[in-house]
Parts: C-alpha cells; structure tokens; sequence
C-alpha cells in the first residue's frame, strides 16, 4: 500500500514534538480523537464493572464503597472527558474550518491550549481517580459530596479545569465562523454540521462557567467550611441543585447537538440529497440553545419546589422536545426520493434517529410532572439518558468516526464489516438499555449497589446487552487500528458526498485548500451538479 | 385491560388511587409513542427499500419541504404535547394538594433509615402503619443529606431535605404491603435504605395504634400514663428554647407574632406579600427567620439553624399546630386539624 498524499497535515513533521508544539485545527482535532477514544474506553471498562455487579443482588464482585466510586467515575469520565468535548473538540476542530474554507480556526494557539487544559483537567482527574475516586455521583449534590469523606476535592478541581478548556473551544469556534468564513459562503449556506457546532459553542460559553462556580463553591465549602450549601450554617442545600442544572441540562445539548450537525450531513451525503428542511434545522438548533436554558427545574419536580414552578419547567421541557421532533421529520424527509447507500454511518443515523425519538418522547413523558414522580431517580431516567448520550450520541460519535475516516486518514475499512459492527452495536444497545426502561418502570432506583431479588432477570438482560457493546467495539476498534496502516486509500472523495469539507484533498494538506473555494449554492445540492465519486 | 397493560409495561401493583389515574395517562403516552415509532420506522424501511442506491450515479432531484408540511410538523407535536402536559399537570397538582382529611404521619429520614412520628405516638422505625381509605399525609424532613421517600406501587416520592419539611400525600384504597426505597443517592448504604407501608383496615389500624400508645416503654414508667406526644414535646422545648418569651400562646402579640391561630393563617409580610404559615413556613422561620418578617414586627429573632434537631423543629410546628382559637361549639378534635392548602 503506497502512504496518503504525500504532502498532507499527516506527513507535515513526523516527530511527537511537531505534532505536541502543532498550531493545525486537523492535528489538534485528531489529538482530541485520540485523548477521548481512550477517556471512552476507561468510561466504558468502569460501566462493564458496574454491569457486572449489578448481575446479582448482594455483591458480585465489589462491596457498596467500591460501587459507589465505580459509577460516580464512570458518569465523571463519560461526561466531562469523553461525551462533552467528543464532537465539537474532535470532529469540529478537524471539520469546521474545512467546512468552510478557511485554513486554519480563529485562535490557533489558544487552540492548542485547550488541549493541554484538557490534558491537565484530565490528569486531576485521574489523580483523584487514584487517591480512591470521589463517591458523590456525577452530579455532587449537597450536602452529601460536602461531607463524605472520599476523594471529591481532586475530582472537582479536575472538571473545573476541564470546564476552561470547554470554553475555549466555545469561544474559538464562533469567532471562527463570524469572521473566517470563504468569500460568498453566507450564514444559510453554512452545512449543517457547522450550524451544530456554532449552536453548541454558544451553550458551552454561556453554562459552563456557571459550573465552574459551583464546583469552586463546592471545594470551598470542603476546605474552609464556607457553608453556602450547609442547613446547619444558613445554607441551602437545594441551591447547589439549581446552580447545577443551570449549567447541566445545556450541557446535555452540549453533547447532543453536535451530534445533530453529524446526522444532518450523514444523511443528505449518503441520501444525496439536499436537507429537506434546512431553515427548520437551523432555526431549531438555535432554538434547542435558547429553551435548554430555561428548563433545568425539570430534575427537581420531587425536591419541594413549587407547583408553578415544576409546572413552568415541565411546559419549557416540551418546547425544546418540539425542536427536537422537527429535525427528526426532517431528516426523515430527505430520505424521500434520494438515492439511499447502506454503509455504516447510514446504519448509525438510521439508529441514531430511532433512539433519539423514543429516548426524546420518554423525556415528553417525564415533562407532563405527573409521571415524573414514578420515574424521578429510577432506571427509567438511566434509561432516558443513556438512549440520548449512548444511543443518540454515541451512534453519531460513531457515524461521524466511519464517514470522516477516509477525511482524516485517508484511507477505507473494510465496509461489510463495519455494516455488521454497527448492527451488533445496534442490537447490543437495545439489549441492555430497554430492559432498564422496565427496571424503571418497576421502581428499581439509580445508583443501587444491591437490590431487591425481584429485579434480577432484567438486570441479567442489561449485562448481556453491556457485553454484546463491548464486544462490538471491540471489533470497530480492531479494523480501525488495522484500516489506519493497511486500509485501501480512499481518494479525495469516496462516498461521492458534496459536504464542503470534501472539497479539499484527503487527508488535507496542512493549508487546507490550495485555491480557496467558490460557493455557489449550500451544501448537499446533488441536483444541480456532478459530484465526482469512486467507483 | 388496566391489568394487561400494567404487566406489559413491568409496572408494579397500584398500591393508592394516584397510581391509578397516573398509570392511565402512562398507557397513553406509552401507545402513542410506540404507535409513532412503528409509523416513523415504517416510512424509513419503506424509503429504504423504495429508494436504495441502484447505480453509483443515481440522479435525486432537488425536493424542499413545502411550509404548510413545516407548520404540520410542528403544530401536530405540539397539540399533543400540550395536550399530555395539561393532563399531566392536572395530575400533578391533585397530587400536590392534600386533602383536607388527612392522617398526619412525620417522616425523618437518616442515614441509612425511615423514622416515622405519629403526632399523637408512637413514633417507629423503617415501618409505617396506615389505614385503608383515608388519605395520609406525610411531613417529610431529613437529619443529614438529602434522601427521597419513593413508594413504587404508589407512583409517588419527595425528597426528604434537611431543615426542610416537604410533604406527599396518598390514600391506599385497600389493605397490603408495599415496599419504601431511598430514591436519591446518600451514600454508602444508599441501596438498603428500605422501609414498608403496612395498609391495615381502619378497625384494624385504630386497633392497632391504641395498643402502641398502651404498650410504648415510656407508658410503663410510674407516673405515667400516656406518652408524650408530639405537641406536648414541643410546648417542652418551646419553654426550654426561649420561644415564649417573645411569643405567646394566648393571642396577644409580643415582641413576634402569637402562636395562637397561626398555623393555617394569612400572614402580611414586611416588604409586601403575604404566606401561608403551613409547616413549610414555620419551619423556614425558625431556621432562617428573617427571609419573611410578618408585617409589624422588628426583624429580631435569632435562627435555630444546627440548635433544634428534625424531631424538635417537628415538635415544635405541632404544637403551634395544636394552639387553635376555640369558638363556642366547637369541640377540639383528638388530632391537630390540618388546614387545607389545596382543594
């Protein structure tokens, strides 16, 4: 097999210091590919542990302590070192600027800070991970996390430092897209995926320091007692609630709208189509970034806040589910009458549209206020949010791995086999997260180290789901690693697709474009011209 | 067909008359949103197969959703949503809203245990005796971090808060068992934080209850013949904390507001507004009593935040509780009257 293009960013400096000192959005995003995949795979070894205790009632393999930390560094990891900055750090740092002809984002340096802030946030982290791990759940309530005696204090400090790398990335995307779009390239004509991208950024620049002052407030209140959140000192415990899903549900729009931007592309490049509704897409991104703000009172209709107020919140919670239904009919739509290829990223959107309907209309369920006092804290809301992050994100994460692929390295896998990794990861998924639907629907509640006998079959089924997904990943992680080295090469453009970004070479050259590109009409306008694909 | 639907859904037995209204509302957002998945992954297998790639150079035309299709798209989830949502809510609000009849039981949560406090005694651990047919309201409060009293066949749970009491409600039609979990996450024994709810006949609970105050340890004691109940604790602690001396029971206004005929009351506030001194109320007066200052009164009282434990503050709304006005005719009843706040 003869290497890629010889002059691409991948063959621009060989060494480790050319790719730890690179300025490259292509290099910095791969990094952050890498730096995520691995914070992915440790997330994911935490949960087959917990899946594997949760075999039996009583213990299995881990006493209640062990249990404790083990899901609160599972939740920790999967949010904040993989499902938060996945796309937008990864993909959207190799994409955007691609996407809209520009060589390079608004800040490169501030760029390559953001990684090294990652790194050390993730470094915290891990450190506290070592000191014996926080046991506070991901979510830190007071005055529980103020009081416990674990390691809170390097876990807490680990995601603020994180949170900065977070806003960083915000803040470089959308002076990115407001002052380095290519001539002619105006607003509605930006693909989808950069619409995503800037919606997200918005998200993380506005809530994300609001977590960072919570947290600090939090780590204050265990170092010098400041009593902020403590009854015992005129505290108030539930403030810490508001606070800090003031800033968590954005950021459940943090890890899913980029992932919204990946469908939108995947399904008009592999439909050839051209969106069906473009503005509605657009406009109900901007939407989800605006509503997500005003819904956070959502998690706490069982906590004693008022009436109105958990009803106010229920309303505001269906308002964005509305967003999130006109991009589904939307995507549905582009389908019609196109010329549909069922590769893998297909079979991911395909999933992806599926769980994010059912797992969004659970959440309809949840904002009605009356049935969220059964399913509040169950397995149903485990359910609910692993079909959003796992079965919506988590198949986008993947979708966008299989289409970019050929972008990034240049090179093919091996399709069939991708096509059945994505049927096991498919299957795997429903085998072991609709069962926890059930468990909620039984009362099983969230974080139990031990249960009640009569949950028992159901827990079974969820494992056996848990380990038919480890084994699919296994197998995409396998053919991936052997495609990066013995791969056929793809050529520029191999799935035929008319996103912008396949407008450059692939992998690109470290300049990105060697003429800069005319844009005529939006993306995805397979009627109106040849694109030239491979055989 | 309740029954059939029930067991579809893995949902348990429908232990209280909420869970019955919820459960319905539940089997028709359920089969809507199955009806629409199966309708969405119908037209997505048709297009599939309809419209799979034959030729790499298939030609596709150009198709833009007309604006009419847009405003369907959004007007049709909408009405159903909002629909749900007023259903649910009305619900919500029911079930928020204790009936003016109700049993009252104080519920202290601890780590890892549910303590239970007949106004009247006896008080019990991890066990909760109810009648069948009257509705029960509990007054749920927490000695450390938060936990959350969750009922599966009652579709029911509230957050027990420190240095808060929140209130649930619930009538049990018929007599049973039904199993207590902690519902939000306190840390090491978390998953055994169980209790029961014993459902007796009303005969049987009467029965039931005149042998718990008979038989308490403190009712065998010489000197005693019945056990303190919650009222006559808090008039105890109320003389050992210094209440009355700015407080009175005899409705006369003092340095604060008179006992007498508060609880259930209207206040005007300092600074505009009024509350209704329920538990809620009185219990945030005495942790953090300059957040709302009846109207006339200098913002002068001490916070009792850390020096009344949850039992105290209990105690103490009690017997505020049980300082009612007499009218001529009117009787006291054996139990501390609850004012409605609801229906």
């Amino acid at each position: 097999m003869s290497p890629p293009a010889a002059e691409s960013y991948l063959s621009d400096g060989r060494t480790l210091w050319s790719w730890l000192t690179t300025h490259d959005h292509k290099r910095i995003g791969v990094m952050f590919l890498v730096l995520t995949l691995f914070f992915f795979l440790v997330g994911g070894l935490f949960a087959l542990a917990l899946r594997i205790e949760l075999l039996t009632p009583g213990r299995t393999i881990m006493g209640h302590l062990a249990y404790n930390r083990m899901f609160t560094l599972h939740g920790v990891t999967m949010v904040w070192l993989f499902m938060i900055p996945a796309i937008p750090s990864a993909f959207g740092n190799f994409l955007v600027p691609l996407m809209i002809g520009a060589r390079d984002v608004a800040f490169p340096r501030l760029n390559l800070a953001s990684v090294y802030l990652y790194v050390l946030g993730a470094s915290v982290t891990l450190w506290g991970m070592f000191e014996g791990g926080a046991d506070t759940g991901w979510t830190f309530y007071t005055p529980y996390s103020t009081t416990t005696g674990t390691a809170v204090l390097p876990v807490l400090v680990g995601v603020f430092i994180i949170g900065f790398s977070t806003i960083v990335t915000g803040l470089n995307f959308i002076a990115t897209v407001h002052t380095l779009r290519a001539p002619g390239l105006t607003w509605m004509k930006l693909p989808l995926f950069v619409w995503a991208i800037y919606g997200t950024s918005i998200i993380q620049v506005l809530a994300t320091p609001v977590l960072g002052m919570v947290l600090l407030l939090v780590a204050l209140e265990r170092v010098v007692g400041a009593g902020i959140f403590d009854p015992a000192r005129g505290g108030d415990p539930l403030l810490f609630q508001h606070l800090f899903w003031f800033y968590s549900h954005p950021a459940v729009y943090i890890m899913v709208l980029p992932s919204m931007g990946v469908i939108s592309e995947a399904v008009c490049a592999f439909s050839r189509k051209n969106a069906f509704s473009y503005r509605m897409i657009v406009y109900s991104t901007l939407g989800i970034a605006f509503v997500g703000f005003f819904t956070w009172g959502h998690h706490m209709f069982a906590s004693g806040q008022s009436i109105f107020g958990s009803g106010a919140f229920g309303a505001m919670s269906m308002l964005v589910a509305i967003f999130t239904a006109i991009k589904i009919f939307s995507w549905l739509g582009t389908l019609y009458r196109g010329s549909i290829a069922i590769e893998s990223p297909l079979i991911y959107t395909l999933g992806f549209m599926f769980f994010l309907f059912f797992g969004g209309m659970i959440g309809v369920a949840y904002s009605t206020t009356s049935l969220n006092l059964h399913w509040h804290d169950t397995y149903s809301v485990v359910a609910h949010f692993h079909f959003i992050m796992v079965g919506a994100t988590v198949m986008a994460f993947l979708g966008a791995l299989h289409y970019w692929f050929p972008k990034m390295f240049g090179r093919c896998f091996p399709a069939k086999l991708a096509n059945s990794a994505a049927v096991l990861i498919i299957f795997g998924f429903i085998t072991t997260f609709v069962p926890q639907f059930l468990l909620g629907n039984m009362g099983m509640p969230r974080r139990y180290a031990d249960y009640p006998p009569h949950f028992q079959s159901l827990h079974v089924a969820s494992t056996a789901g848990a380990s038919l997904l480890a084994f699919g990943f296994l197998i995409i992680a396998a053919y991936l690693a052997w495609s990066l080295k013995y791969g056929a090469v793809a050529g520029d453009n191999p799935w035929g697709s008319d996103g912008f970004e396949w407008r450059s070479a692939s992998p690109p050259p470290t300049h990105n474009f060697h003429v800069t590109p005319e844009y005529p009409t939006g993306p995805h306008e397979y009627a109106r011209e040849e694109v030239p694909h491979a055989a | 067909m309740n029954e059939l639907l029930r067991r579809l859904f893995f949902l348990p037995e429908q232990g209280s008359t909420f869970a019955v209204k919820v459960d319905h509302l539940h089997y028709f957002l359920l089969l809507t949103t199955l009806a629409v998945a199966v309708g969405i992954g119908t037209v997505g297998i048709v297009f599939l197969v309809r419209y799979h790639r034959r030729t790499a150079s298939d030609a596709t035309p150009r198709v833009v959703a007309p604006t009419w299709m847009e405003g369907l798209f959004i007007g049709v989830p909408l009405s159903l949503f909002l629909l749900w949502f007023v259903l649910g809510f009305q619900q919500f609000v029911w079930v928020m809203s204790p009936p003016q009849d109700a049993l009252d039981v104080y519920v202290t949560g601890k780590q890892w245990m549910w303590k239970f406090t007949y106004p009247g005694g006896p008080s019990a651990i991890d066990t909760l005796v109810v009648p069948a047919g009257r509705p029960v309201r509990l007054l749920i409060t927490s000695r450390d971090v938060i936990h959350s009293f969750y009922v599966p066949d009652f579709r029911m749970k509230r957050d027990a808060v420190p240095s808060r009491y929140t209130d649930l409600w619930f009538e049990a039609p018929k007599p049973g068992r039904h199993l207590v979990l902690c519902a939000e996450y306190c840390g090491l024994d978390h998953s055994q934080m169980r209790a029961e709810v014993v459902v007796l006949s009303p005969a049987d609970f009467e029965s039931w209850r005149d042998a718990q105050r008979r038989n308490l340890p403190v009712a065998a004691l010489p000197g005693a013949n019945t056990p303190e109940t919650m009222a006559v604790r808090g008039e105890r602690i109320a003389t050992a904390q210094g209440c009355l001396q700015c407080h009175t029971v005899t409705g006369a206004p003092h340095i604060g507001p008179t006992w007498l005929g508060l609880y259930g009351r209207k206040e005007p506030l300092e600074g505009g507004g009024a509350v209704l001194a329920d538990e809620a109320y009185l219990t945030e007066s005495m942790m953090d009593p300059l957040a709302k200052v009846v109207a006339g009164y200098a913002p002068v009282m001490p916070g009792y935040h850390g020096r009344l434990s949850a039992e105290d503050s209990g105690a103490l709304v009690e017997f505020i509780k049980s300082l009612r006005p007499l009218r001529p005719g009117v009787t006291a009843a054996e139990e501390p009257v609850y004012v409605p706040t609801g229906r």
